[in-house]
């Protein structure tokens, strides 16, 4: 259905006739007013990017500039052979895909409590979105401090109040974020990116058809079938953006890794690794490799992205 | 729903009504369950308001002083109380850059928008997607030019260029939302009040912006947010003079001794403008997240 629906919108657009000079007036006076956007991103976002892909070519370190020379793809070939550069892919992929599966499992699961009528429903919703809502900085410090503070952090605490409810001598009090430091950060960027699964999710659930829900309900469907065989299906496309959107966003996360563990013990994802290449070790070349390699890998990401984002947004102008 | 129920309940009454009770025992559960885990999941937050209104001896016990006297103190400190540095040049640098930010995104992006909905350019999805596929570009990939841009024209350090980057990272998410909303204005009328002769502004005054009013509203918060909480271009681009909240934030947790209440009140502090404008706009929240895909 889909399908029929996005192959019909896509007919190629009827090819432009020789305007006259009084159409092309009018043609320039229709686009005004989009310029001035258009000529602020180009210039602020995609000129920067340009110059990144030419640094990215030379060997340069700022503390010699001196000796800045043109190595052509050399950079690239030290971002995939160097030992820490490597790691730090890996821990972008690792933490980007663990981080977005679960906070969409659950985000789904939440979805579902909130898609039903109960007492003091908005309430619980707004308790829901806090996280999101929460600077992230100050999120990582919260987790950091308050929450994996060996010592005094409220997790820890937690445990020795089982301890004592239980009668147990000496419970664990583990050190969360120097024993599993990259949990320690999924753990806390979970918390803050399930809302928005939630929120995209629950905008479907509520999308879903309520003729067809009914109906299956009145032939003697268990929500176990209709979840699986009606609400799955329909979610399908905002599981996908869900997934999509987090990815684009969670792959470039910085301020977890930097506030919760500074990328120490194996947490250094690509941006990080970005920062600290050119921010502390100068090494303006090889940075701008790194930074080429997350852009690589976002636009991998982003194509996906931008197809579904498509078909919704074709649908709602079908529809319209 | 309740139409259909009483029919069918009068035809075979005593299953029926076993059934509906269970059902009713069952979402009841349900909700309780939802109150559960939505308490449950907020907990870190609550902790945090709670801790910051504790005495930091009390803040760092183990287990967690729960019923200890509530205090001023952690706020007092973070706004300089104790003769440390006050937290108000940064917070008025992140309002500043945030604010004037906001308002440069809006002025760009209504204009495009109304070019990309109410009097459409040719290929207009092909701008649209243009627009999007920037906001898709990692912040990392222009950090280092930016750096050495404003390294070599005077610029580190300065509010201004935050202005500016925060419009560029907000643009394409405000293009987007705003088309959604503007195409929500039926032509018609816009055309109707075009014949009787009412120009641009007139009708943008009193045709456009009672429908897509609140749209706007919510674009402006969302846009706010997201420059409110960035972090990594204000590390890298200011110093001593910009620095922002976040920065703020990072540098303040190296003073020796206790320092988690007072950090819980900072982060309180920081958060709370975010949490004002984001239950405010929450109807439009997914919407604005999701570029509008999602209505």
């Amino acid at each position: 259905m889909t399908v029929t629906a996005t192959r019909e919108t896509t007919s190629p657009p009827v090819p432009a006739r020789k305007a006259g000079g009084g159409n092309r007036r009018r043609a320039w006076a229709t686009r005004a007013p989009l310029l001035p956007a258009l000529i602020f991103l180009i210039a602020v976002t995609q000129l920067p990017f340009v110059a990144t892909l030419v640094i990215s070519l030379f060997d340069w370190n700022s503390l010699k500039p001196e000796k800045r020379h043109f190595t052509g793809l050399s950079n690239y070939a030290s971002v995939f052979t160097d030992e820490a550069l490597r790691e730090s892919v890996v821990t972008t992929v690792v933490l980007t895909a663990s981080v977005v599966i679960v906070s969409v499992v659950l985000g789904l699961v939440l979805a579902l409590l909130l898609d039903r009528a109960f007492f003091g429903r908005g309430f619980v919703r707004t308790l829901l979105i806090t996280p999101f809502l929460l600077v992230p900085v100050s999120a990582a410090l919260l987790w950091k401090h308050a929450l994996y503070n060996p010592e005094y952090g409220l997790f820890n605490g937690a445990l020795t109040w089982f301890g004592e409810l239980l009668g147990i001598e000496s419970v664990a009090q583990p050190e969360w974020t120097s024993e599993m430091p990259l949990i320690a950060i999924e753990a806390s960027l979970v918390w803050q990116w399930t809302p928005f699964m939630m929120l995209i999710l629950l905008a479907g659930l509520q999308s879903r058809p309520a003729e067809i829900m009914e109906a299956a309900r009145l032939d003697g469907a268990g929500p176990w079938q209709m979840f699986r065989h009606l609400t799955l299906p329909h979610l399908r496309r905002y599981l996908e953006l869900g997934i999509l959107l987090g990815s684009v966003y969670i792959v470039q996360n910085f301020d977890a890794v930097f506030t919760i563990t500074s990328g120490g013990l194996g947490t250094a994802n690509l941006p990080y690794t970005v920062y600290e290449t050119f921010y502390r070790a100068h090494e303006y070349g090889l940075a701008s490799a790194a930074g080429v390699v997350v852009v690589i890998g976002t636009i991998i990401i982003a194509t996906f992205a931008l197809r579904v984002v498509s078909s919704l947004f074709r649908e709602e102008a079908g529809r319209a | 729903m309740s139409a259909s129920t009483a029919t069918s309940a009068s035809v075979n009454a005593p299953t029926h009504n076993a059934a509906t009770r269970r059902a009713r025992r069952r979402s009841a559960t349900l909700g309780v369950v939802a109150w559960v885990v939505g308490i449950g999941f907020c907990l870190p937050a609550l902790w945090m308001v709670l801790t910051s209104f504790h005495a930091e001896a009390d803040a760092a016990t183990n287990p967690p002083s729960l019923a200890a006297a509530l205090t001023l103190d952690g706020y007092r400190t973070f706004f300089g109380g104790g003769g440390g540095p006050t937290p108000w040049p940064p917070l008025v640098n992140s309002l500043a850059a945030s604010f004037f930010s906001t308002v440069l995104v809006l002025l760009l992006a209504l204009p495009a928008a109304y070019a990309l909905s109410i009097r459409r350019v040719r290929k207009w999805t092909d701008v649209m997607f243009f627009f999007l596929s920037t906001k898709m570009l990692p912040v990392v990939a222009g950090l280092l030019p930016v750096y050495l841009f404003a390294k070599n024209t005077g610029l580190l350090d300065n509010i201004w260029l935050l202005v500016l980057l925060y419009t560029s990272m907000n643009l394409p998410i405000a293009v987007w939302m705003m088309q959604s909303f503007l195409a929500d204005v039926p032509v018609s009328i816009i055309e109707a009040a075009q014949v009787d002769g009412a120009r641009l502004p007139t009708v943008l005054r009193r045709v456009v912006a009672p429908v897509a009013g609140p749209g706007i509203a919510a674009t402006a918060l969302i846009c706010f947010i997201f420059s409110w909480n960035e972090l990594l271009f204000a590390r890298v681009l200011t110093g001593v003079v910009a620095g922002t909240a976040p920065v703020h934030l990072t540098t303040f947790v190296t003073s020796q001794g206790l320092f988690l209440a007072q950090l819980c009140a900072a982060s309180v502090v920081v958060s709370l403008p975010v949490l004002v404008a984001g239950y405010a706009a929450q109807d439009k929240l997914v919407q604005g997240l999701s570029l509008g895909a999602v209505k």
